[in-house]
């Protein structure tokens, strides 16, 4: 990694277990500051479950247990000392299946706003507007504000999960295989968004798709059967990689 | 290729044909059971449920009149009984899915009583009523607050009696529909920076409302036909007046319907009066259940 690159997530011999079954291996990464971040990897191959860990998500599933670091801005996300709600805020997260809540567009923006604290109308109305339009979506819904996020088709709903969750403001976005339930032009405006958010946060990205690691991301990571094979430059993982077993998923060949 | 029927088996198509026909005839069976019992108690008692029956006062040691007293008595102790039991039924519920660990020692036990709680005997739950309700809790109060109305049947306890009595239905009905909430919609709102309480305040009930609704609603129709709880917590089998607080008797149309059968002095004469109020009690279940069907069907549109 380039040296004036700051890292904003790293990993430190982290070992992730579902019960007697362990899902990761001694991973070691560091995740750098406002760049796109991809994991790539067949099914299975652990690429999920690591995402999942750094917003502690899985912590919801009964009978996991982690052992070793994963560090966010220096602080150990895992320590006793850290709020995990507080930790959410700071970690938006987009989810394979776009799951607005059963309620108005506006509702769905302003749910994470209004948890803690109190704010104006006119504050949200603002935040409202602002996140809509980073996420390219305010043209579409400005004038169905409170109809119900249900009625939208499938890629404004992604895109609303992600105006939902930049409307927190957090540092860093995590997107767990966000495009793989939309058609391709949807899939383009996401991809896009991408594209305009990582100026602003930290964005990583768990795929299916080589080819959409290869358009969006900075860096790429390959997973296999728990282990990061392969962390490095996308451009070199998709051109030179060092490892036999990323050239063969690259390429094709198994996953 | 073709995909004839006739390329099977005689014998196979038999077997497929008297099958069929089996399971017809106990659908059929089952419609005709409901249809025949109801049209029995329409012939028999449908021109006695008039405006004066439903509210008058028995008359004449509940030979003649009507049955409002039963008929107040039944709503207000199902009412009271759905205030008891369906908050904490919720509650249980909403440890039970929301944050027991499901494999630990409590939770099994929680659900171990639960359904145990569902398969005792309703006179058990009579008896239970009067030994904790009425002597324990309510000799307790009125030895603490000087008072003596607490320590006998009323209203208050066969109501908390049949809470007792109902709360598996709602426990169960309410856990199906906590879980029926898909897990994405409570990971969303806990990567949102929610807390588990406001996940499930927010968003997980929200989304389980009809299924509460359906479990009180159940809940209310089978403490509504429930008689053998109540026979010792307070249900009375004459009143000339409604109870004017919880710690009143009352009246109940099942206890009513068998008062009115087995110890009426005149039991022929009070025939048509007992398949009126048959009539009634089927009516007040069946509104019951079909409100509880609206309500359903019309959060489910939305």
């Amino acid at each position: 990694m380039a040296k004036d690159l700051q890292t904003k997530i790293a990993a430190h011999d982290f070992n992730f277990f579902y019960g007697q079954k362990q899902a990761l291996f001694d991973i070691n990464l560091s995740i750098p500051e406002r760049k796109v971040t991809a994991f790539i990897g067949p099914s299975g191959c652990g690429k999920s479950t690591f995402l999942r860990s750094i917003n502690r998500m899985n912590d919801l599933i009964e009978g996991t247990r982690i052992d070793g670091n994963m560090i966010v801005d220096g602080v150990n996300v895992y320590d006793k000392e850290v709020d995990v709600v507080t930790l959410r805020r700071r970690i938006g997260m987009v989810f394979q299946k776009s799951i607005p809540f059963p309620k108005s567009i506006y509702e769905n923006i302003t749910y994470g706003l209004t948890l803690n604290e109190s704010r104006t109308k006119a504050e949200l109305d603002e935040i409202v507007e602002s996140s809509l339009r980073r996420s390219a979506l305010w043209d579409e819904v400005k004038d169905r504000l409170n109809h119900s996020a249900l009625g939208m088709s499938g890629g404004q709903q992604q895109r609303l999960c992600i105006a939902r969750a930049i409307a927190i403001n957090p540092e860093i976005l995590l997107m767990d295989e966000p495009c793989s339930a939309l058609d391709p032009i949807s899939t383009a405006k996401v991809e896009e968004l991408i594209e305009e958010l990582k100026d602003t946060y930290t964005i990583v990205l768990v795929t299916h798709n080589m080819q959409q690691a290869g358009r969006v991301s900075d860096y790429t990571g390959f997973f296999l059967m728990g282990s990061l094979i392969e962390f490095d430059r996308t451009r070199t993982i998709f051109t030179s990689p060092s490892k036999k077993e990323t050239e063969d998923y690259i390429t094709g060949r198994f996953g | 290729m073709q995909f004839s029927a006739s390329t099977l088996p005689l014998p196979k198509r038999l077997l497929g044909f008297f099958a069929v026909l089996i399971a017809l005839t106990a659908a059929v069976a089952v419609v005709g059971i409901i249809l025949g019992m109801v049209g029995n108690f329409l012939a028999n008692g449908g021109t006695h449920v008039t405006w004066e029956f439903l509210t008058e006062f028995p008359r004449n040691s509940n030979t003649e009149g009507g049955i409002w007293p039963a008929l107040a008595g039944t709503t207000l102790l199902v009412m009271l009984m759905t205030l008891l039991g369906v908050p904490v039924g919720t509650a249980t519920a909403i440890y039970l899915t929301e944050f027991a660990k499901q494999d630990s020692w409590f939770a099994r036990s929680v659900r171990f009583a639960v359904n145990t709680l569902a398969g005792v005997p309703s006179i058990v739950f009579g008896l239970f009523g009067v030994g904790f309700f009425i002597q324990f809790m309510g000799g307790n109060i009125d030895a603490a607050f000087g008072t003596s109305s607490f320590g006998d049947g009323s209203l208050l306890w066969s109501s908390a009696t049949l809470a007792v009595l109902t709360l598996p239905v709602v426990i169960v009905s309410v856990e199906e529909a906590l879980r029926a909430v898909p897990r994405d919609l409570r990971e969303a709102s806990l990567a949102l920076g929610a807390t588990r309480m406001q996940t499930i305040i927010k968003v997980v009930l929200p989304n389980s409302v009809t299924g509460i609704l359906t479990g009180s609603i159940l809940a209310v129709g089978r403490g509504a036909g429930e008689v053998a709880a109540i026979l010792f917590v307070g249900v009375t089998y004459s009143s000339e007046v409604l109870p004017s607080a919880v710690t009143e008797k009352f009246m109940h149309l099942g206890y009513h319907l068998f008062v009115l059968s087995t110890q009426s002095p005149d039991v022929e004469k009070t025939l048509p009066l007992q398949f009126a109020t048959t009539l009634v009690l089927l009516g007040l279940t069946f509104l019951l259940n079909l409100t509880a069907i609206l309500i359903r069907s019309r959060l489910r549109k939305r």
